[in-house]
């Protein structure tokens, strides 16, 4: 499909309750969602992420603000009357229909001929693998099969975007790895847009192209996976997303910065941090940093180009180990630095060890103020 | 030796005999009960039906069918030929169609209340179903009189009507079916109201929203989704509903006056000035076996919905 906006809300403002008790779930929201892409909402539990879903899918009018679907304003529309589809995190199938019948739903309701009902449920069950459930009752099916039914279900009437609630929350973990492949290729196969609502970071970033991260009503950041973990633009989102060792320090220049102890760092200037020095850095700042524990290597004490510190602990992860390493000249700061485990042995750092710091070039962030 | 240890199965047959014989022991208190107080009476009026009416009422001990015929026929009393008997076949026209409507009243009522109340907060729910249940409360002779009060002429309705200058004379309204539809609707109502609201209650709404995300229009949605899926509740309301009305004797007596009778007036009269026991005895029964097919369609309805 052609690069193009296939969602867009434009100024979005949902209040809940009247009186003293409005709860403002989203505060001039405006985000937009390019065609054919697989995007995410992703942040904790109230951040707004799906009320904004319900806003596009017409569950929920907003208090300002516009809905645009593919040019089209559709702010006054209601939901039978949008172009959009929802998986539900409850899959909320219909208990009284069959497989089948539920999948054909929404093309009943459309008025579509019989042949083309039959035809398209058909190829719907084929596309999640359902087809030899078909007459099934929804109650008769496992979590991941009601999963695939509802799935079904809503890209049947061939929706211009999917909006999908939380849908992998209720599966055990194995389930929703496999259903988690399974989107990716649905998205793939089918070409339609998808808008994902998630509070599981690893989900959103192994399976969107683009991932809007939302904190109280706001979206605090969007872009690529990759941009949203090496390039965090606040410290929330540094923090929700992976783990992230936070310093302080004070801006020396536009590219460097000196830790409490006097050592001077250089800091990444891409993008993002150019943002973060035209919002007024200006040296002699006092900044938040924030380093990934991946990007910090450990070398032996007084090496050149090193923080000192002291190993406080480590812990062992399968794949890696965790060591906490308390930094000298830091006001006690603590950083966790994430070794891959040897093949054999520990990694051979005893508590209380003397040890230099190196973080790699380019990933120590300006984060702000 | 000790006893060789009996196969486990043998142990539990054992003791499922035993656990059977004392369940039959404790229960049989109630079971005589039952049978005295319930299927003996049936058993009497069964047997009553076949038999010949008294001069002053009560039978006599010859077997008759005239019981069971003088439901549909009468017998000419100069040349006794049996002809269709068109009063009683109004009679029983009337208590269908009136108990059929009072159905659909009540269900017409009941559904948008019964969603009302199931929709609230679940504080307010407890005070609506509270409300709802009130007029259990009080005698249903009392409050037939009340609904009497309403509708007669010199009434509530009536006056207010007149008052208003809507009206020049009163309607008509006891004593007519309509009165007793009224009062049979309001009577029954809460029989409606509450399964409806134990099916809504289990309604889970976010299938309406699914609904209207599929392209459902209001209609589709509660035609395709809400009523298929709280059909039990419906068919348990229509029965509890249909079953007393078909039966009801004190709400047509007291609105529908003496000419307005339905079953339960018309079999009270065989009893009382009528003096045809049989007669009385074999409409009895006749009820019996129309609530019992009713509530057969009902229980096989019910399972057919589980089953699913």
């Amino acid at each position: 499909m052609a690069e193009g906006t296939a969602v867009e809300a434009i100024d979005i403002v949902k209040q809940f309750g009247q009186g003293d008790h409005v709860v403002r779930a989203l505060d001039h929201v405006s985000v937009a969602i390019k065609t054919g892409e697989f995007f995410t909402l992703l942040g904790p539990s109230g951040c707004g992420k799906t009320t904004l879903l319900r806003l596009i899918a017409g569950f929920e009018a907003p208090s300002a603000g516009q809905i645009v679907l593919e040019g089209a304003d559709v702010t006054a529309l209601a939901p039978n009357q949008r172009p959009v589809n929802t998986v539900f995190q409850s899959y909320a199938l219909f208990p009284h229909l069959s497989v089948a019948q539920n999948v054909s739903f929404g093309l009943e309701m459309l008025g579509r001929p019989r042949a083309e009902i039959t035809a398209t449920t058909e190829r719907m069950l084929a596309l999640v693998r359902m087809e030899t459930l078909a007459n099934r009752k929804t109650s008769q099916l496992s979590g991941g099969q009601q999963q695939r039914v509802a799935l079904a279900r809503a890209l049947a009437p061939q929706p211009k975007v999917l909006l999908l609630d939380e849908p992998l929350s209720a599966l055990d973990l194995q389930l929703r790895k496999e259903m988690q492949g399974e989107l990716k290729r649905l998205q793939r196969e089918t070409g339609i847009t998808f808008i994902f609502v998630t509070h599981d970071q690893e989900e959103a970033l192994t399976m969107s192209d683009r991932i809007a991260v939302m904190r109280a009503g706001h979206i605090l950041q969007v872009g690529s996976p990759r941009e949203i973990y090496t390039e965090p633009t606040n410290r929330f989102v540094a923090s929700f997303i992976g783990e992230t060792n936070f310093l302080k320090g004070t801006m020396v220049d536009d590219t460097q910065v000196a830790l409490p102890g006097g050592e001077v760092l250089a800091v990444a200037v891409g993008a993002q941090a150019a943002g973060t020095q035209a919002a007024g850095m200006h040296a002699g700042q006092s900044v938040d940093l924030a380093i990934r524990p991946e990007q910090i290597r450990i070398l032996p004490a007084n090496s050149p180009d090193t923080i000192a510190g002291i190993v406080s602990g480590s812990v062992y992860f399968g794949t890696d180990t965790h060591c906490n390493i308390t930094l000298n000249g830091t006001e006690g700061a603590q950083i966790v630095v994430r070794l891959q485990s040897p093949v054999s042995g520990s990694a051979g750092l005893d508590v209380g060890a003397s040890v230099g710091v190196a973080f790699n070039p380019g990933a120590l962030r300006v984060i702000g103020a | 030796m000790s006893p060789q240890p009996l196969p486990l199965s043998a142990v539990e047959q054992a003791i499922t005999r035993d656990t059977v014989r004392r369940n039959w022991l404790f229960s049989t208190p109630a079971l005589v009960l039952l049978s005295l107080a319930a299927t003996g009476p049936l058993l009497i009026v069964l047997v009553y039906s076949f038999l010949t009416p008294g001069k002053y009422g009560n039978v006599e001990w010859a077997f008759s069918l005239d019981g069971w015929v003088g439901i549909l026929f009468t017998r000419d009393i100069f040349d006794g030929t049996l002809g269709l008997a068109d009063a009683h076949l109004k009679i029983f026209w009337r208590s269908v169609r009136l108990s059929l409507l009072t159905t659909m009243i009540t269900f017409g009522v009941g559904f948008p209340t019964a969603w009302f109340i199931a929709t609230r907060p679940p504080k307010a729910r407890a005070l609506w179903l509270f409300l709802i249940t009130i007029p259990f409360w009080t005698n249903l002779l009392i409050r037939t009189f009340a609904i009497n009060e309403v509708i007669r002429n010199e009434g509530i309705v009536n006056s207010a009507l007149i008052w208003a200058g809507v009206i020049s004379r009163p309607i008509q309204i006891v004593y007519t079916d309509t009165a007793v539809l009224i009062g049979m609707a309001y009577v029954y109502l809460p029989l409606m109201v509450l399964p409806l609201f134990a099916a809504i209650d289990r309604f889970d709404m976010r299938l309406v929203e699914a609904g209207y995300d599929l392209y459902a229009s209001r209609w589709q949605v509660l035609r395709r989704v809400i009523l298929p899926i709280v059909k039990p509740g419906i068919i348990a309301g229509s029965i509890l509903v249909f079953v007393p009305s078909l039966g009801a004797y004190v709400t047509p007596r007291v609105l529908g006056g003496g000419k307005n009778m339905m079953i339960g007036n018309f079999i009270e009269l065989q009893f009382g000035q009528g003096r045809n026991w049989p007669l009385g005895a074999a409409l009895s029964i006749l009820l019996l076996v129309i609530v019992m097919v009713a509530l057969l369609f009902y229980v096989r309805a019910a399972n057919r919905e589980v089953g699913k």
